[in-house]
């Protein structure tokens, strides 16, 4: 080999942290934490191995479900997840274009915006559980307190998720229909709504699609639907039942992800 | 017609964008605004339809200062300058034919434009200026199917079913190839001595700017550094516009450049 030959150059991919002390202390540190955290946990074993047995039969159930004898309590509960679904989505909707509007920056005035965007982060900081529960407290038992609900949480989803959108939209478009003399409304409905109109359907089957399977969850609170049915069946030990319920659930969350996989295809 | 009177834009920034623009334009005027880019040409046209508003100085448009409208009278006002963007500025998701009637929104009430039942002499004129244009056939295909030629055919038939008397001209050639530059050019010009409308046309190309109008206005700075005829362009001219460069080449061409491409019906395919 002759000299000219430089020897190879090595390359390593720069590490994320430069100081390799810092690096090297900082991976300690995180795994001695793990180890100190775990130790808090106090397991108790016997009742883990208690529930196992339980468990064991909780998923046996899921090889037989019974459909059956609780099916005027199971379709009465679905049936009212559904109408929870359903309405809550629309009206959701509903209020969130107006808010939505007033939430992007490139179309609303300050204070409209501010107000809008207020709206929203209320909406957003309460969980749905929570929301639940105050709505149970103040409307009493009962799908009225889950429809409100998923209605005010439509609203901080979709009317963020639209804002964003709108902010997102291509300004010239918009500026060539205002240069026609259109009023604002014209110019809303020729040079913002097309542009955002798929990813609000999208969004919508989205919300769709969440709002079922938060409707399952309200029933535990009192907030009527499904969620009801199966925290009676569970309380009962009717885990066949229980069973049956969370594959209705399943299945019909998977419905509604097909069609809205179709919907956003079609649409695009 | 048209006459600004020093007309100043400055942007929240600082920026003074226009210094004190005088400028007239009399009725059936083809005028091309040259300038490099910063000049201010954008802000020039956009604040005389107020999509910029002007800091100071107005705007006369048959003897209305438009500086000075309510929003009602604005759009009133709006509706009889028509605009073309640089890259089109159509409704992309819509279709050409609502587009092209989407000129006509400053006629029409909300619930009209909104359901698409627009009269029938804005459909009959909407058809009519697309065969003008070459696009009859396209009427139903989304404007986001189209060509860059073919879209701005759409933009200029969306800026004349306005009816309008001005045409603000941003660009238009921009993005497209030289041949179809030309057919553009070409087109928009022969469109406004038809109709004996008057046109600002913002323009890179001086070449293709010095082919087509009458008059030529050099915008540097925010000032208007050169106003006459195309042929008078010097080097220095150009020079004092654009800054020092080689402008012998530049200027040649306009002498051998009158032959080239078919009418427009048939290169309205391109």
């Amino acid at each position: 080999m002759s000299t000219s030959v430089a020897a190879p150059r090595k390359w390593r991919k720069p590490p994320l942290i430069k100081n390799p002390v810092m690096r090297w202390s900082l991976l300690l540190g995180a795994l001695v934490y793990l180890v100190l955290a775990l130790g808090t946990m106090e397991v108790n074993w016997s009742r883990v191995y208690e529930g196992l047995d339980r468990g064991g039969r909780f998923i046996l159930a899921f090889s037989q479900p019974d459909f059956i004898s609780r099916w005027s309590d199971i379709s009465a509960g679905m049936l009212e997840s559904i109408i929870m679904t359903i309405t809550s989505t629309a009206a959701g909707i509903i209020i969130s274009i107006p808010i939505g509007l007033g939430a992007a920056k490139n179309i609303a005035p300050m204070p409209v915006y501010m107000i809008c965007r207020g709206i929203i982060a209320v909406s957003r900081a309460l969980h749905e559980i929570i929301v639940a529960i105050l709505m149970v407290a103040i409307f009493g038992f009962g799908p009225l307190a889950g429809f409100i609900t998923l209605s005010f949480a439509t609203i901080g989803f979709l009317a963020k998720l639209l804002a964003e959108d709108i902010e997102d939209t291509d300004r010239s478009q918009a500026e060539a229909i205002k240069a026609t003399g259109g009023s604002w409304l014209q110019w809303i409905n020729y040079g913002i709504q097309p542009q955002v109109m798929p990813r609000l359907i999208g969004l919508s089957m989205y919300r769709l699609d969440i709002n079922f399977r938060e409707s399952a969850i309200l029933g535990l609170v009192g907030a009527g639907g499904i969620g009801a049915t199966l925290n009676t069946a569970f309380d009962r030990y009717e885990f066949d039942t229980a069973a049956a319920i969370i594959i209705i659930i399943i299945a019909i969350v998977m419905c509604l992800e097909y069609l809205s996989g179709i919907i956003r295809r079609r649409v695009q | 017609m048209l006459q600004l009177n020093k007309l100043t834009k400055q942007y929240a920034t600082g920026d003074l964008a226009l210094k004190a623009v005088e400028l007239e334009i009399p009725k059936g005027q083809v005028l091309a605004l040259i300038g490099p880019s910063g000049a201010g040409k954008s802000t020039l046209i956009r604040c005389i339809n107020r999509l910029v508003e002007p800091t100071s100085g107005t705007v006369d448009l048959n003897g209305k200062d438009l500086t000075k409208l309510g929003s009602g009278a604005l759009r009133t006002a709006r509706r009889r300058m028509g605009m073309i963007f640089q890259e089109y500025a159509l409704v992309e998701r819509l279709t050409v034919m609502e587009n092209v009637l989407s000129g006509r929104l400053g006629y029409v009430g909300f619930w009209r434009s909104f359901l698409r039942r627009y009269p029938q002499s804005d459909i009959d004129e909407a058809f009519r200026l697309l065969e003008r244009v070459g696009l009859d056939h396209m009427a139903d295909k989304r404007a986001d199917e189209l060509s860059g030629g073919q879209r701005q055919r759409v933009g200029i038939a969306r800026a004349l079913i306005q009816d309008p008397e001005l045409l603000l001209v941003d660009e238009p050639t921009a993005s497209l190839d030289p041949k179809t530059s030309r057919q553009i050019m070409r087109l928009i010009c022969e469109l406004c001595a038809e109709r004996g409308l008057a046109a600002i046309i913002n323009i890179h190309d001086v070449a293709l700017a010095q082919m087509f109008v009458q008059r030529v206005v050099g915008l540097r700075l925010g000032e208007v550094v050169y106003d006459g005829p195309p042929n008078q362009l010097t080097p220095d001219t150009l020079t004092q516009i654009y800054g020092e460069e080689d402008w012998e080449a530049t200027i040649e061409k306009v002498e051998d450049d009158e032959e080239d491409d078919d009418a427009l019906p048939q290169g309205a395919l391109a």
